[in-house]
């Protein structure tokens, strides 16, 4: 199924359960420093301060959606990883990786993103990359 | 009378037309829209040059310089070392202070920090966040202008004397002057490549913070920054701040090295937008807090 979670969301939510989750602090809210890496379908993107807020469908193997919402640091933070303001649409797939929050919410920081085209935003190790829409401002 | 020369008038209007325009763009750089964000990397030891003297001009980043787990040199992150000698009352109004982030976090539906009310910074404050900055000035003075929430400030640089500190503002002439979230600035060349700059008169502790980390700083407060040109690429930007009422000595928060950026830099705007905040947390940060 296209919209499965990469990391089945009940074994996200085990993580979350059991590992030994260190609450800190990376700009707003309670992070956990595991990561987790979902694949979902966007609803909305909102290149917004103080944070850019992604909002995502994620499917379970019950077929049932869950609606995560995601933020990602300020626009000209991001910026030089590549995100833009038309960097998603409604309907796209993507890839997320992100440190959730540690109360167990479908809340979460985004790490990185890769589109359906492959193209990775985010965390690009010695790249300093350039995402898709980078010529379009 | 007929024109006779129709060609030639028509080569010269062309000419003037497009000459300025040819020598224009092989005057420098192609025009274009650089990069919206002032990120380039320190310049490698072979590429250096000296720096000009008595200036501080130009458009300057740090990738530094977003102290979001407190000031530069002691972040708040529960290390002995890092502890600050707060006065009694000092400590009480860092208690008091609901930050989210340093070492005790809170959700963001549980914070006061000023900043999410979108309540300007504040100095020093805006020297420990989302730095970056592009200074003018003149003979008489230095003109900062922070990126973060398009702020600007004035260090005066043609001798007048700083203000007295009094309780609540500030004496100039033996007139009261009220408090500023800038403060009053005034500078002096150390040397050619050396600016110190104090500053009194800023805002009270019930309006500012010192840092993203819900520590306090007064009205009461003298900050001491030194700006010192290291090379034309490189200036290091240092502040120690002296607050009697909340700390039991001096201490130094910062000292950064900025590097100088593209001069064309058109930054993007990092506005707080009271509307884009409550979006915010109706979308986000309610929900991440649980509530």
């Amino acid at each position: 199924m296209a919209n499965r979670l990469v990391l089945v969301f009940s074994v996200a939510i085990a993580l979350l359960a059991s590992a030994p989750l260190t609450a800190h602090h990376t700009g707003s809210t309670l992070l956990s420093e595991t990561t987790v890496t979902l694949k979902g379908v966007v609803k909305t993107w909102l290149w917004s301060n103080p944070h850019c807020l992604l909002t995502l469908d994620v499917k379970g193997d019950d077929g049932q959606a869950v609606q995560w919402v995601l933020e990602a640091q300020a626009p000209n933070t991001i910026y030089p990883d590549g995100y833009r303001k038309n960097s998603f649409k409604a309907g796209d797939e993507v890839t997320v990786t992100l440190n959730p929050v540690v109360n167990g919410r479908p809340y979460g920081r985004i790490a990185s993103v890769v589109l359906a085209d492959g193209t990775r935003l985010g965390n690009v190790p010695g790249t300093g990359a350039r995402g898709r829409g980078a010529a379009v401002q | 009378m007929s024109d006779c020369f129709p060609a030639l008038r028509i080569g010269f209007l062309s000419a003037a037309l497009v000459l300025p325009a040819v020598v224009f763009a092989q005057s420098g750089a192609p025009q274009t829209w650089p990069d919206p964000v002032p990120n380039r990397p320190p310049v490698a030891e072979k590429d250096k040059k000296p720096a000009p003297r008595r200036s501080m001009v130009g458009m300057w980043g740090s990738r530094l310089g977003n102290q979001a787990k407190g000031v530069q040199l002691r972040p708040n992150d529960g290390r002995p070392e890092n502890q600050l000698p707060y006065t009694p009352y000092g400590l009480e109004l860092y208690k008091s202070h609901k930050a989210l982030e340093g070492a005790n976090p809170v959700p963001p539906a549980e914070n006061n920090d000023p900043r999410v009310a979108c309540e300007p910074l504040g100095f020093p404050r805006y020297n420990h966040y989302d730095l970056g900055v592009q200074i003018f000035q003149d003979d008489l003075k230095v003109a900062m202008l922070y990126h973060y929430d398009n702020r600007w400030r004035i260090i005066w640089t043609d001798g007048r004397p700083l203000p007295k500190l009094v309780d609540g503002g500030v004496e100039i002439d033996g007139q009261y002057r009220e408090q500023r979230w800038f403060g009053y600035s005034v500078g002096r060349w150390i040397d050619d490549y050396t600016l110190e700059v104090q500053t009194v008169g800023t805002m009270p502790e019930d309006r500012v913070w010192l840092d993203n980390t819900g520590r306090p700083i007064s009205d009461q407060a003298r900050i001491t920054e030194t700006f010192r040109r290291l090379d034309y690429d490189t200036m290091e930007w240092s502040e120690t701040i002296d607050d009697p009422k909340i700390y039991t000595r001096p201490w130094q928060t910062m000292k950064i090295p900025m590097t100088l950026q593209d001069p064309r830099t058109d930054v993007l705007t990092r506005y707080c937008s009271p509307f884009e905040t409550a979006t915010y947390n109706k979308v986000y940060g309610d929900g991440a807090s649980g509530k």
